[in-house]
């Protein structure tokens, strides 16, 4: 199963007229199991684009399947809602109820879980996002600290159990241990219950070090697909459309300006170490 | 949601766009108290007139009026039909026994319905021709006398202003929340009236939320810039009481004059 695009164009509409297309052509398939990066100049579309993949923008031209449902068809929102959990920029915002546990339910009660099961299903979410249930179920949601709050607005999300998950810019603003707590919490999510990561990035560092397909939008169309060391190999192209590169290729292209002859694809601190170390055995 | 725009302000360089807009507001009471003055149909012609020589000399095109207009439509028909049958008279057009269509009804109906029209449309030609926040200078220089009462007008405007400036801001916030509380399977279209009411909280505390934050914020923000009210603060674009605006009035005046000799002559 997975996220099928398909020649999907999209133009937002001002009086009634359409404007200039968001999205022109979209084509590609998402697999499950992957974690997608998806980078792009502001205005390149991004956000537009995730919106598709619940049906909260309609499919106007080309089509969006999810799992067999085709997005275009009305009935089938319902269902994809509750398969691809959202997480928008600034998720804390979101937030209204009494209490977090309040809130984390909102989601699984619009699915109409059965009590047990809610009560279960959010106690998991918020230990997943590292809220001890014990001491942060009865507080209230604006009593929190920044970080807290837009952890517990990410545990509402994951309640649902999405299979897809799809993240705005979920670290903006955060200090780096937040940072670093969103990130190993997606990688959790991935590895231990193959939930599908989609990820609007602005930061080409966690990119590189997470995804396994990046996604390159310029000015609404597919600018390139591909594994992130393929990607930030075309650094030159990259930054010709104002986006940067991952602090590790930056070494790499500095190097190579100077007389090393490091490998293009080399895009992490790990790969960057094994080819050093690779290097000193042939020397 | 997208598709709203708040105050049908369309810009133009015309005559009527130019005037103060102390002018403008001006001329739309003197335009009321015509339309108001007025107890016969036929005499709503000189109001009438006188919205037409405005349109023209605006510039503004018809679609605005009728689109002003359009929101109002059912309140027209339902006015026009309980006058039509609750007017007593004694020119019956139709008898139908238990209810007799008189002329006076449909004379009273229709003179009515173009009183409002005329109300409405005068009045939009006021926010068609006025950017908002000219509009509301103006309304903080005609009130600036009564500040002697302790009348806090420079307040009252500023307040008009930043609520104007910051309607589109909550309208893109709500959709964003709008949004995030649908992706978590929130249905805000189904369900009767009890229910959907209740589906809206989701979306408005998040939003009272952030507005009182975005308060804070600019409050700080204003404090920051040195912001201390009214109290010897300068504006950038001064408001100029011109030849055109001396003219406007006096042509305005002249209307009223006409209209309440013809009153008084065919009394």
């Amino acid at each position: 199963m997975s996220v099928v695009i398909n020649h999907l164009t999209f133009a937002y509409t001002q009086g009634g007229k359409p404007l200039e297309p968001t999205l022109v052509d979209l084509d590609f398939t998402i697999e499950e199991g992957s974690f997608l990066g998806i980078i792009g100049h502001t205005g390149s579309g991004k956000s537009t684009f995730v919106r598709h993949l619940n049906g909260l923008l309609p499919c106007e031209k080309g089509a969006v399947v999810v799992d067999g449902h085709d997005l275009s068809v009305k009935a089938e929102r319902k269902t994809v809602r509750s398969l691809v959990g959202m997480v928008f920029q600034y998720p804390e915002y979101q937030l209204f109820a009494d209490t977090v546990f309040e809130d984390v339910a909102f989601g699984p009660r619009n699915m109409k879980l059965d009590e047990a099961e809610v009560k279960n299903r959010v106690q998991n979410a918020m230990t997943l996002v590292g809220l001890d249930p014990e001491r942060f179920s009865a507080r209230s949601p604006f009593d929190l600290s920044g970080g807290e709050r837009r952890r517990a607005a990410i545990a509402g999300v994951l309640a649902m159990h999405p299979k897809y998950l799809v993240l705005d810019e979920p670290m903006a603003g955060l200090d780096p241990l937040g940072r670093r707590e969103i990130l190993a919490l997606l990688e959790k999510l991935r590895t231990e219950s193959g939930c599908t990561i989609i990820m609007i990035s602005h930061s080409m560092d966690d990119i590189a070090n997470h995804a396994t397909k990046v996604l390159v939008l310029e000015k609404g169309r597919v600018c390139m697909y591909d594994t992130p060391q393929n990607v930030f190999a075309r650094a030159e192209e990259l930054q010709k459309i104002g986006l940067s590169v991952p602090a590790v290729t930056k070494l790499c292209i500095e190097m190579n300006r100077r007389g090393a002859s490091v490998p293009a694809s080399i895009c992490t601190r790990e790969a960057f170490l094994n080819w050093i170390r690779e290097e000193k055995k042939h020397a | 949601m997208r598709d709203i725009t708040l105050g049908q302000f369309v810009a133009g360089d015309s005559f009527i766009h130019k005037l103060d807009p102390r002018t403008k507001i001006g001329m739309m009471i003197l335009y009321i108290v015509m339309t108001f003055l007025v107890k016969k149909i036929y005499f709503l012609a000189i109001p009438f007139a006188y919205l037409v020589i405005e349109l023209i000399l605006s510039g503004i095109s018809l679609r605005y009026i009728l689109n002003a207009l359009k929101p109002i439509r059912f309140l027209l028909i339902f006015m026009f039909l309980l006058n039509l049958l609750f007017t007593k008279g004694e020119h019956v057009w139709l008898d139908l026994g238990f209810w007799q269509l008189t002329g006076e009804a449909v004379l009273q109906s229709c003179f009515l319905a173009v009183r409002i029209i005329l109300l409405v449309a005068g009045a939009s030609m006021l926010t068609l021709t006025t950017s908002p926040i000219a509009l509301t200078d103006g309304i903080e220089r005609l009130f600036a006398p009564l500040k002697i009462f302790h009348f806090p007008a420079h307040e009252l405007a500023m307040m008009m202003t930043i609520a104007l400036r910051f309607v589109p801001t909550l309208m893109d916030e709500s959709e964003k929340i709008r949004s995030a509380q649908m992706s978590r399977g929130a249905d805000f279209e189904s369900g009767n009236v009890f229910r959907r009411v209740k589906s809206m909280i989701p979306i408005l505390i998040p939003l009272f939320v952030s507005s009182f934050r975005k308060a804070d914020e600019l409050a700080i923000a204003m404090e920051s810039r040195c912001y201390h009210g009214g109290e010897g603060r300068t504006r950038m674009h001064q408001l100029k009481f011109r030849l055109a605006d001396l003219l406007a009035i006096l042509i305005t005046l002249t209307f009223v004059a006409v209209l309440i000799v013809l009153l008084v002559l065919f009394k």
